[in-house]
């Protein structure tokens, strides 16, 4: 095991917050060592904050957050074990790296289980703007977020008179740095902050009741939508739901609207991972370089965009991240993938363990109401409900709210039906995205516009 | 409680009085409740996949959680050291949410109480061996692959772990409990002229990994998984639209979870957010149908002893012949809404806030025999086994997905159909039924239900169902 005496993150010096971490993790490198183990990587994560939450103009919780833990993985050469805690004491640390090596002494060897090579590792470590720590004292903190909170409630209280009741908003904060290091000489540090305001409210009464939701989440405070438009979005969202039906069975276009689109890339996400494909656990296993999308599709990740929600300069493994292709002019041109799977299929790590880092799907740059006149007549789906979703046969099937579109408008609210297809069959049915990217989240999709599904209901 | 104190308290050199203390400090003028939640988990997970046992993994957590109550406003914090100034830190921030008076605070005494417990205090990790976890899922991997040769991909994981928890809170209440849990499942992937589909089952509960070796138990499960994948393979597209579904029984019970159960906890009602808000008494289902949620079984995975308040757990009848009796409660909604606690207030750990929350919950068994039910069916849908579902309690709407069904035809079962999701109304879905089965069973214990980002382990049960309209998402 090779002792790397610097963290290679940059020339800077340590802050003491990332020095006290970086104690820490020597000692764990210390046991680690003394447990005969033949190389080892960490996570050393320390997270703090709150969350405010007020329901009709009173506060209702407040909950303060402070949450640390260790991760490691040990490797007795080719085997390897895992093993967490959140106690940072010597005893703590010492029995989880034994309990790691015991395990590691009874699993089988894999060739395929190794750390990442240096070589691998990010160059740099640009700034990504991720850590925007507010400059408030805690009392300061807390009197801000229960008044945004309040007011997002009042806006969606006082938005329509057939609001009839509240689950509250919310407001939250949060601030957090890791240390990421492995045997081979890899360190990585880095810290974010993530701001988030929501409201839920209730319209109508017993039997015709319909409940929705608005929210943001930013890195940076300052950037957070204003509370009276999050509330009142919440209250247009609830009230359009007001009397909806069931409609009858049938065949119809879909357009799955931004605020859900991402999950359809998310599942795309799901059975491109490498250990389904290696598994063949996946629809998607063995279609590399086939065109699975129509040609105006690109699915790209940007994982150093500023202030992204889901940016890092190294994935879980260490490995430096990158911007890349899934989906090349609709053709499939790269699994996601970490070292190990990457092995298994004899390929090289895309420097996705843990996951893609700001998806996203190109959009033909038309905006949703004229994606709804493209649509002419069908299902705008504004809610997808359960988990009927079959990563190895592409199976899809869910429960689905929304509305029921003629002639490109809006006619009424639907409810209480299924939405079902097969995935490789919508995503070659794709007909349009359009340029209402949400880009609240990991995965960032406009509206899109799928040709045809089935509508189970009446 | 012994062993408790002995795990949470006496490391840290915390006594009885000092946790007095603490409560007191938060029992100002104007607050109506403090509690202090000590928690001490351990769990292990082990998995074979690709023919080899490639990892394992383990986890230690333990914090204590304090929460202050003052009408409906709650404050909480939690820390994951149990000392004395970690214990001062919390109480101060959990008791900022009111601005209660600085004079005048109770005494708080504490009464150590103990309660019949449901299930053995074994140490799960340490029932057996770790070569012998190994072991074990190598031969459920074995097992599997020689039962057909279309079986092409064996997962297997284990799970184990336990719990030591000790509560105490200002009105009274001190005790302990020490939930043990465990949990296998085997999951395969088969072949067919390139068709490839996927079974999986898996069981456990509050016991030691010898259970799984009892009755062949582990072995079942992989034949089962299997058995379900080579169905599926047959499967031809699922119909759409509303219709007859018979529901077998065991683990379909998430249809109550879903469609009643979270309707029915204490917190949604007492906000009038649920579409069951203000319906005791109301005919909510068929008169067949007697629903309970039932803490106190044996062993089970959704058990408990306590509820996380220290609340004893209960038989909480919820629907008795078909009228809505009552709703599940924790301790905070119960003296809100003037009710009784039922011992349902639950939390996932404690960095978590407690709240209403199911234990296992089924249907009592009706009259029928499963086969006489199936046969009164012309054209429908027999829908055997489910994976997860969800439930907008407002709208009342809920969905659970089917991973094995079949065609029901002129009384017959006809050929197996995809796996489909059902969507239904919860307050409407029960009056549908029109036969209850005499073969209740619970499920085999696995589930695991989330709310508010909060996961807890719970249990299912029903007997076979047959309801008379139901809309099924196939395709056609």
């Amino acid at each position: 095991m090779s002792n790397s005496a610097l963290p290679s993150h940059s020339d800077n010096p340590l802050t003491d917050r990332e020095q006290t971490l970086y104690d820490i993790s020597e000692r764990v490198f210390e046991f680690t060592r003394k447990a005969n183990c033949s190389a080892a990587e960490l996570l050393i994560s320390q997270v703090s904050g709150a969350e405010y939450s007020v329901r009709n103009g009173e506060p209702e919780t407040i909950e303060r957050n402070q949450d640390k833990g260790l991760e490691i993985r040990v490797f007795i050469g080719d085997k390897t074990g895992s093993a967490s805690t959140t106690d940072f004491s010597d005893a703590a640390i010492e029995s989880t790296v034994k309990a790691a090596a015991s395990i590691a002494g009874v699993t089988e060897g894999d060739a395929c289980q190794k750390l990442a090579p240096p070589e691998l590792n990010p160059r740099a470590f640009p700034d990504l703007e991720l850590h925007h720590p507010h400059r408030y004292s805690a009392e300061e903190l807390s009197q801000f977020a229960l008044e945004q909170a309040i007011i997002c409630e009042a806006a969606a209280l006082n938005a329509d008179s057939r609001i009839s009741n509240t689950e509250g908003a919310s407001f939250s904060a949060h601030e957090g740095i890791s240390l990421a290091r492995n045997s081979n000489g890899f360190t990585g540090f880095s810290r974010g902050t993530r701001y988030g305001l929501s409201c839920s409210v209730i319209a109508g009464q017993t039997d015709n009741m319909q409940r929705d939701y608005w929210y943001d989440s930013k890195r940076k405070l300052e950037t957070l939508d204003s509370p009276v438009l999050i509330g009142e979005q919440a209250a247009k969202r609830t009230c359009q739901r007001l009397n909806a039906r069931k409609i009858t069975t049938c065949r119809a276009p879909v357009i799955l609207d931004a605020s859900i689109a991402p999950g359809l890339l998310g599942h795309l996400m799901s059975a491109l991972a490498g250990n389904a494909i290696y598994k063949k656990a996946s629809f998607l296993a063995g279609k590399m370089d086939d065109i699975i999308f129509p040609e105006h599709i690109n699915i790209v990740q940007h994982p150093h965009l500023k202030q992204g929600m889901g940016s890092a300069v190294y994935d879980a493994e260490g490995v430096a991240t990158r911007q890349q292709h899934y989906i090349d002019q609709g053709r499939l041109v790269n699994y996601v993938l970490g070292l190990y799977s990457a092995c298994k299929l004899g390929m090289q790590t895309t420097g996705n363990a843990g996951g893609v880092r700001n998806l996203s799907i190109s959009h033909d740059n038309i905006s949703r109401t004229d994606l709804i006149k493209r649509m002419h007549s069908g299902l705008l789906v504004t809610e997808l409900m359960g988990f009927g979703v079959n990563t190895v046969t592409g199976d899809y099937s869910r429960g689905a709210a929304g509305f029921w579109v003629e002639n490109g408008e809006i006619q009424y609210p639907v409810h209480e039906i299924t939405l079902s297809g097969q995935l490789s069959v919508m995503y070659k049915g794709i007909n349009g995205v359009a340029n209402d990217t949400n880009l609240k989240g990991n995965i960032h999709s406009g509206s899109i516009l799928i040709n045809q599904m089935t509508i189970g209901g009446s | 409680m012994n062993l408790a104190e002995q795990f949470l308290l006496t490391p840290e050199g915390l006594k009885i009085g000092d946790i007095e203390q603490t409560l007191a400090s938060i029992m100002l003028p104007g607050m109506d409740y403090a509690d202090c939640y000590f928690q001490h988990a351990s769990f292990e997970g082990w998995a074979l996949e690709d023919n080899k046992v490639k990892s394992g993994s383990y986890q230690i957590d333990q914090g204590v959680g304090i929460r202050a109550i003052s009408g409906e406003k709650t404050g909480f914090a939690y820390s994951d050291e149990i000392s004395h100034s970690a214990l001062k830190d919390a109480a101060l921030s959990a008791r900022n949410i009111a601005n209660a008076g600085q004079n005048g605070s109770q005494a708080i005494r504490l009464n150590s109480r103990a309660y019949p417990a449901l299930y053995s205090d074994v140490v799960p990790i340490s029932s057996l061996a770790d070569a012998d976890k190994v072991a074990l899922l190598q031969k459920l991997n074995r097992h599997a692959r020689g039962l057909d040769p279309r079986v092409q991909e064996v997962s297997v994981s284990l799970a184990g772990g336990r719990e030591v928890i000790l509560i105490a809170a200002s009105d009274g209440t001190f005790c302990a409990d020490v939930r043990p849990l465990i949990r296998l499942n085997v999951s395969v992937i088969v072949e067919e002229n390139g068709r490839r589909e996927s079974g999986s089952m898996g069981g456990g509960g509050r016991l030691a990994y010898s259970y799984f070796f009892e009755q062949n138990r582990a072995e079942q499960y992989a034949e089962e998984a299997v058995r379900q994948a080579l169905v599926n393979l047959e499967a031809q597209a699922a119909p759409a639209g509303e219709m007859t579904v018979v529901l077998g029984s065991g683990w379909p019970g998430i249809l109550l979870h879903e469609a009643i159960g979270h309707g029915l906890e204490g917190d949604f009602n007492r906000k009038g957010t649920s579409a069951f808000s203000g319906r005791i008494g109301d005919t909510v289902a068929a008169a067949e149908c007697t629903v309970v949620d039932d803490g106190t079984l044996v062993d089970r995975r959704g058990s408990l002893t306590i509820d996380d308040e220290g609340t004893p757990t209960e038989n909480t009848v919820l629907i008795e012949n078909g009228v809505l009796k009552n709703y599940m409660q924790d301790k905070l909604n119960a003296r809100l809404m003037n009710m009784q606690a039922t011992g349902n207030g639950r939390r996932e750990s404690y960095a978590h806030l407690p709240m209403p929350r199911m234990t296992n919950t089924y249907m009592l068994p009706g009259k029928h025999d499963p086969q006489e039910i199936i046969a009164s069916v012309e054209d429908g849908v027999y829908a055997a086994n489910f994976g997860g579902g969800q439930v907008d309690i407002t709208s009342g709407k809920f969905v659970f997905s089917a991973s094995e069904a079949y065609r029901i035809k002129n009384g017959k079962l006809s050929h197996p159909i995809k796996g489909a999701t059902l969507i239904g109304n919860g307050p409407d879905v029960l009056t549908r039924v029109s036969m209850v089965g005499n073969d209740m069973q619970l499920d085999s214990g696995v589930g695991m239900c989330g709310k508010e980002g909060q996961s807890v382990p719970v249990g299912v049960g029903q007997p076979t169902l047959r309801i008379d309209g139901l809309t099924v998402g196939g395709e056609g």
